[in-house]
């Protein structure tokens, strides 16, 4: 902001997100329109991570609740979009808002007993809903497809949207691109809704609750509904998020909500550092890109494939407890003390 | 009522390996105030040791000591390594280190040891006993079962009670600062707590694999139905540990046999969540309200 | 118990929380086989004094010795180990474990000192203390304030220390009971020749059984004198001590 005058920087917050958010508008495309299919599908699934870890980053970082959970809450988003898409009636759009609402729905009885536990308890208890809910799925194998799961059909991108891409871009819009604009809009939607939230008067009374519980108790905030409020909104990204993740893997199936892809989503946002979207973004970034990378690290060095798949969870794990260790900040909050030094030494404050 | 019957066998079997598993979470929350969700993993880890060890040809018994003493040195290292410098600090870095090393020790166990499931022997027969013309679902490696987990409870609650050593753990446990002003090594008996519990852990997932498939992921549901039997003694007492281990163990392999199987991590989260709201220091306690 | 013998020396000694600078540059020498009162109000600085002794707390300057031996910067377990036994105010009882598990680790630590048998000593402890006696298998929450205070004092003199460190023994104890306790002190003092550091907010009691006395203000050490020397200066009294 330093390098900025003033006067070009919007004062309403509002108005300062929406410009920052348009401006990554921009970006997507540009991003978008100049890489390969292969890098559309994996900025697809970036976007799916993102929007999750962008919800569980304001619940765990703002709240200073944690959520094990979160993966089963994406399976409930994604087998909710399955449903909905079967047969063609419902538009891609409105199963994404009812996926987001159902999963919102399930937040709030989430929430509502979370809202009471802490730390340990909480922790153990989302852990429960990780490895219990991709149970229901087989449960009721009927409506639900067991083991195998449901297949979900993409949608196709309508005429005019295929039309508008080809008058700006003259190129075609394939599948994997399609996808990717659609979990990118809804990423910066999410954001710009997060943002705005963050900076309101609920994200000021979320931060005093995770600051001071009695101290916020006492102000006479009511720290039951602060939490299920924060569960409800992050519950919701959550939904969205495996709304767009059934879209671009074309399937919900409980393989795919194990615990490994909670605990992602924890690596992302502590990793970024936790109550930061940006640093959320960034934590996505890296459960997307950091995986082909150590695999091939791993094959290189002699591992199967199966074994070289696995050294991806493994740095996960390592790197949750080094970050943890030493920089519990994550990465944003040592960008932030390297940016405050910066600031300390020209002296200009 | 024969289903009933062998139902309640099945659960008081896989109870009491659910008993040991539930006092190794509680011996690490009484002594650091942290619950270790690694402690699956590891013992998944460890119970690897073991099979690698018996398939290379020696006795399952050289394998079961191998597994108990690779818990002990593990639990030690954790200790020492990564969970001193979180020891006291903010609760949820905790609960991030021990998530963090779950996730890696399964991943090393696969890489090491391979995705795939594989058989895992028993020491004793796997069939029924014979009551009369029915065959009941208790088997003579159930009886090593409850066997071994009664041994390691007496042991332990000799250890506690009867010794020095156990004296100076309980010290440590309840007043890091009183016991450092008494020459207690603190550190000591935090890195010994957890070796100890590892070896219980250990114990557990050497006993939930017997007879069964392994795979890195087999103890996943397990840390689950641990925490639920720990949470449902109150977390601080061995006994109430034990106790809940039995009851999630019968609870569970009723939902498991009448209502499906599929159902029985959603069950223990239901059980969870209604102890946690309704009584939150436990079944047993004789006080009532804590923050949870 | 055997007859002991060990100066405290106290030298320069700084400790701060963060910013606040909690003791300043203090010296203090604890005559064997003395009492020493350390006195002044709340905030002082007395129980950070006895924190950073022990090695609860670590200070920022100065030195510590016991008998010519530097403890400066040990951890509180060596510290104690190396004789010196502090009864902390207030919560210095294990409430979960029973009356006799807390004398024993007491004992303990004075087998390890001593390599003397401790277990038989407890005997002792119920002689001198009842109470603790007829409670000994009962959790030690169920005691009452000046039962804890019998325990903890009890269980530190089972360690076989050279000093003893008492942060305000007399805090929320009845005047019968103080002065029960007081003359207890003195004569253990007296018959064992132990080293004794008392920190006290109640000074005209302190300086009753003290043979000398140095007063606490913002950390830093304020007046040094023999215990009556102490009593009789007014303008001290009023200044520092309230009494």
């Amino acid at each position: 902001m330093r390098t900025l005058p003033r006067r070009f920087v919007p004062r309403s917050l509002l108005l300062r997100n929406l410009l920052g958010v348009l401006a990554g508008l921009v970006v997507v495309v540009l991003v978008l329109e100049t890489t390969s299919p292969f890098r559309n599908s994996q900025l697809a699934t970036m976007s799916y991570y993102a929007i999750a870890a962008a919800g569980l980053t304001v619940l765990t970082g703002l709240n200073g609740q944690i959520s094990l959970g979160h993966g089963a809450l994406m399976a409930v988003g994604a087998y909710t979009t399955a449903l909905l898409l079967e047969g063609d009636a419902v538009p891609f759009s409105l199963a994404m808002l009812v996926a987001a609402a159902v999963t919102a729905l399930v937040g709030i009885l989430v929430g509502a007993a979370a809202s009471r536990l802490h730390g340990p308890y909480l922790a153990g208890a989302t852990l429960a809903l990780a490895v219990g809910v991709p149970g229901l799925a087989i449960y009721f194998d009927g409506l639900l497809g067991g083991e195998q799961g449901l297949s979900v059909r993409s949608p196709r991108p309508p005429d005019w949207f295929a039309d508008a891409h080809y008058f700006v871009t003259a190129g075609d819009l394939s599948s994997a691109k399609y996808l990717a604009y659609i979990g990118w809009l809804t990423l910066l939607l999410v954001i710009l809704l997060l943002a705005n939230l963050m900076a309101s008067r609920f994200g000021r009374v979320w931060r005093a609750v995770r600051d001071d519980e009695v101290a916020a108790e006492l102000a006479g905030l009511r720290l039951g509904r602060l939490r299920v409020l924060a569960f409800v909104v992050s519950a919701a990204c959550a939904g969205l998020a495996g709304a767009v993740l059934a879209m671009v893997v074309r399937l919900a199936a409980p393989s795919g909500f194990t615990i490994v892809l909670s605990l992602s989503l924890l690596t992302a946002v502590v990793v970024g550092g936790l109550g930061s979207i940006a640093g959320a973004l960034l934590g996505s970034a890296l459960l997307v890109f950091l995986p082909p990378a150590v695999t091939n690290l791993g094959t290189g060095a002699g591992l199967t494939g199966v074994q070289a798949a696995q050294l991806a969870p493994l740095v996960y794990g390592v790197v949750l407890v080094v970050v943890m260790l030493l920089a519990p900040g994550g990465a944003m909050g040592l960008l932030r003390r390297f940016w405050r030094r910066g600031i300390n030494q020209g002296g200009s404050r | 009522m024969q289903q009933f019957v062998n139902f309640t066998l099945g659960g008081l079997s896989q109870g009491a390996i659910y008993a040991a598993f539930a006092l190794a979470l509680v011996l690490i929350w009484r002594a650091t105030r942290i619950i270790n969700f690694a402690q699956g993993a590891m013992a998944m880890f460890t119970t690897y040791l073991a099979l690698t060890l018996i398939e290379s040809g020696l006795s399952y018994w050289a394998g079961f000591a191998a597994a108990l003493a690779g818990g002990l040195v593990l639990g030690a290292l954790v200790e020492r390594v990564v969970m001193r410098p979180v020891e006291g600090g903010p609760e949820l870095n905790a609960v991030i280190v021990t998530l963090g090393l779950f996730v890696a020790f399964q991943a090393l166990a696969a890489i090491l040891f391979g995705a795939t499931f594989q058989s895992f022997p028993a020491p004793f027969g796997l069939r029924g006993f014979t009551v009369g013309e029915m065959t009941i679902a208790f088997t003579p490696f159930s009886v090593f079962v409850i066997a071994s987990v009664v041994v390691v409870m007496l042991a332990l609650t000799a250890l506690f009670r009867f010794t020095d050593l156990g004296l100076r753990m309980r010290a440590s446990a309840f007043s890091q600062e009183v016991s450092r002003l008494l020459g207690v090594r603190v550190g000591r008996m935090l890195t010994l707590g957890w070796a100890l519990a590892a070896v219980v852990g250990s114990l557990a997932g050497l006993l939930i694999a017997g007879g069964n498939l392994v795979h890195p992921a087999y103890m996943d549901a397990v840390i689950v139905y641990g925490f639920v039997a720990a949470v449902l003694g109150g977390l601080e007492s061995p006994g109430g540990a034990v106790a809940g281990g039995l009851i999630i163990g019968l609870a569970l392999s009723y939902v498991s046999g009448y209502l499906g199987s599929e159902l029985v991590t959603l069950a223990a989260l239901a059980i969870l969540v209604a102890v946690l709201l309704v009584r939150p220091r436990g079944l047993f306690s004789r006080v009532a309200a804590r923050r949870v | 118990m055997t007859e002991r013998s060990g100066a405290l020396e106290i030298r320069g000694l700084s400790a701060r929380y963060g910013p606040v600078t909690a003791l300043d540059a203090v010296d203090i020498h604890a005559n064997p086989g003395r009492i020493t009162a350390v006195l002044g109000a709340n905030g002082a600085g007395k129980t950070t004094l006895l924190r950073t002794i022990s090695g609860l707390v670590r200070g920022s300057d100065g030195s510590v010795l016991l008998g010519g031996r530097d403890l400066t910067g040990a951890p509180a377990e060596t510290i104690a180990r190396a004789g010196i036994a502090h009864v902390p105010e207030g919560r210095g009882v294990i409430t979960e474990l029973t009356v006799e598990e807390n004398l024993r680790l007491g004992a303990l630590l004075g087998t390890a000192r001593r390599g003397s048998a401790g277990r038989g000593r407890l005997d002792e402890v119920y002689d001198m203390f009842p109470a603790l006696g007829d409670r000994r298998r009962r959790e030690a929450h169920s005691l009452s304030g000046g039962e804890r205070q019998m325990l903890v004092i009890g269980r530190a003199l089972l360690s076989e220390p050279e000093v003893l460190l008492l942060d305000e023994p007399s805090l929320g104890l009845a005047p019968r009971v103080v002065a029960q306790l007081f003359a207890l002190i003195r004569d253990l003092v007296d018959s064992e020749g132990l080293t004794v550091l008392l920190v006290e907010q109640n000074a005209r009691s302190a300086l009753s059984i003290a043979d000398t006395g140095f007063v606490l203000n913002l950390g830093r050490v304020v007046a040094a004198a023999g215990a009556a020397e102490l009593a009789a200066d007014d303008d001290l009294r009023h200044a520092y001590l309230g009494f």
